[in-house]
């Protein structure tokens, strides 16, 4: 009996083993491949963590895209199997009105509602408000920043002079030219990559970026006080602590002042 | 010729439909077919009824997301097909990887490997231990564990949008089958082909044993891809009830005696 016991437990034990061992392989191989930190999804998608989650890797999307912009990442990609995305420097999204590639995703992973907005009492596409990244420019390798006529990125953007501006500056080398430099502007940029696609530098000077990994973040003790939407934030708010320290306790000035003969 | 079409007439409609089925997914991303789009993950039919993979939603779900409407209803389409006629019919007729097996186990039975080889005993019980993992990992992860790994999907995607290297875990899978362990990783590993075996278990059409007939030859045993599920052969008179049947019919063909046949469970019976 006893003997049977222990043959039963070390059964138990082994199959334990192996489905721990098998399970840790497994997780290990999975938490590695699921993370692209840098990889661009189609529009539409949520953020990078609940698209994992999501996306069942049909390809949906893929196929609706008529530009061929959006790939399935297949072995050999180094990117999350089966996972759709897009290169924009080789193929930009050219941001279709009607958008195709969102509506047929089945789970959800790329999501109707923040691409659509209200109008007259219906909801409509409005692709402009994807947000599949954010175009970066490299100020070192931009030919605009040289003092080179060049406005490429801005003439190939969807929304042009909001998206990506001009800015005029004072050519100091020569002195009497302007520079005309590209700026982006991350409240309008979608991401689609055209600017990208459009750069003439061998590699691109303008680059789009994850928004996550591209933008900053304040953090909310910073209030805008010249914004009044921005300031009634602070509403309600019991006032801030103030640290006071035997230096403090004095006006700037008078601390500054402290000690000079102004005889 | 009739002869082989009596000896291999499932084999031949299997090969049919799992080709029929891949021309028709390659067809609606290349050329725009609306028939099948997508791949076995998820599909839309006749650009309108949506399909999708229930273990790969059940999966979605255990890392705690809600797929949306499309995703939920393919699921249970499809489940109710393979819970009520289909079985486990998913794995020989729709699955690309039961090709690549199959030849394994063709090349195994051709070059009488299994009598030369070191057997490697595993229970074809991992599968379900490997679906239970993959719902535990999907939890822990946060993403469908096992359709980042799969092979099914691997291929199927390869064929349709681009194989990249994942024609080496094709590969692998048939040297795996082929010099490894017999029936590898259909009949042992693969937690798809478990989740199939337990949706299908009460399904309509089953493959029926009829005793009195049998001359106790087991060439039914000897080419089926899940042996175990032919327990009664030569017993009792009895459907083939165990889930694990995936119903590719290569019993009935090789029989010569008529003891194997497709049939319709007889619910009322006692213990069928």
């Amino acid at each position: 009996m006893d003997q049977k016991r222990r043959a039963f437990l070390v059964s138990m034990a082994q199959n334990v083993a192996i489905a721990a061992t098998g399970g840790i392989l497994w997780a290990a191989y999975v938490d590695e491949a699921k993370a692209a930190p840098l990889i661009l999804r189609p529009p539409g998608a949520r953020k990078e963590e609940d698209f994992m989650s999501l996306c069942i890797k049909c390809g949906l999307c893929v196929e609706a895209c008529p530009y061929d912009t959006l790939r399935l990442a297949k072995p050999g990609d180094h990117k999350p199997l089966g996972t759709p995305y897009y290169i924009p420097r080789e193929v930009p999204c050219y941001m279709c009105d009607d958008i195709p590639c969102v509506p047929p995703c089945p789970t959800g992973a790329l999501d109707i509602q923040s691409v659509t907005r209200q109008e007259n009492g219906k909801r409509v596409f409005d692709i402009t408000l994807m947000r599949m990244g954010v175009a970066i420019v490299d100020i070192k390798d931009c030919i605009a920043y040289w003092g080179i006529q060049c406005d490429a990125c801005y003439r190939a953007c969807p929304l042009l002079d909001k998206a990506i501006y001009m800015e005029m500056r004072r050519n100091e080398r020569t002195g009497k030219h302007a520079k005309l430099l590209p700026v982006v502007d991350p409240d309008y940029c979608t991401g689609c990559g055209l600017c990208e696609h459009a750069c003439v530098t061998e590699i691109a000077a303008i680059k789009v970026l994850p928004r996550d990994v591209a933008l900053g973040k304040v953090g909310s003790h910073y209030v805008k006080g010249w914004q009044g939407s921005d300031e009634n934030r602070l509403k309600g708010s019991k006032g801030i602590k103030t640290t006071v320290t035997p230096r403090s306790k004095k006006s700037p000035v008078e601390s500054l002042n402290e000690g000079i003969n102004f005889e | 010729m009739s002869r082989i079409w009596k000896k291999y007439r499932f084999l031949i409609l299997r090969r049919i439909s799992q080709i029929a089925l891949l021309v028709l997914y390659v067809g609606g991303n290349y050329w725009g077919w609306k028939i099948l789009q997508g791949n076995l993950s998820s599909s839309v039919l006749l650009g309108k009824v949506p399909l999708a993979d229930p273990y790969a939603v059940l999966q979605i779900f255990s890392t705690g997301a809600i797929v949306a409407a499309d995703a939920l209803i393919g699921a249970v389409i499809v489940t109710l097909f393979y819970a009520l006629i289909g079985g486990r019919a998913f794995c020989s007729y729709v699955c690309p990887v039961n090709m690549v097996t199959d030849l394994a186990n063709y090349l195994r039975r051709k070059w009488k490997l299994d009598k030369f080889e070191k057997k490697w005993w595993a229970s074809r019980n991992i599968r379900y231990w490997v679906m239970g993992l993959s719902f535990i990992l999907s939890f822990l992860l946060g993403t469908a564990a096992f359709e980042l790994v799969s092979p099914i999907s691997i291929t199927h995607r390869g064929i349709i949008f681009g194989m990249g290297f994942g024609w080496t875990v094709i590969v692998a899978i048939f040297l795996f089958d082929l010099f490894i362990l017999k029936n590898g990783w259909c009949g042992h590993i693969c937690p798809l082909g478990g989740f199939y075996s337990v949706v299908g278990r009460y399904n309509l059409f089953r493959v029926r044993h009829n005793q009195p007939n049998c001359t106790l030859c087991m060439k039914c045993k000897e080419v089926c891809p899940e042996k175990e599920v032919l327990y009664m052969i030569g017993k009792k008179s009895q459907i083939v009830d165990m889930g694990e049947c995936t119903l590719c019919g290569r019993c009935v063909e090789v029989c010569d005696d008529d003891a194997l046949y497709f049939s319709i469970r007889d619910f009322v019976t006692k213990g069928e």
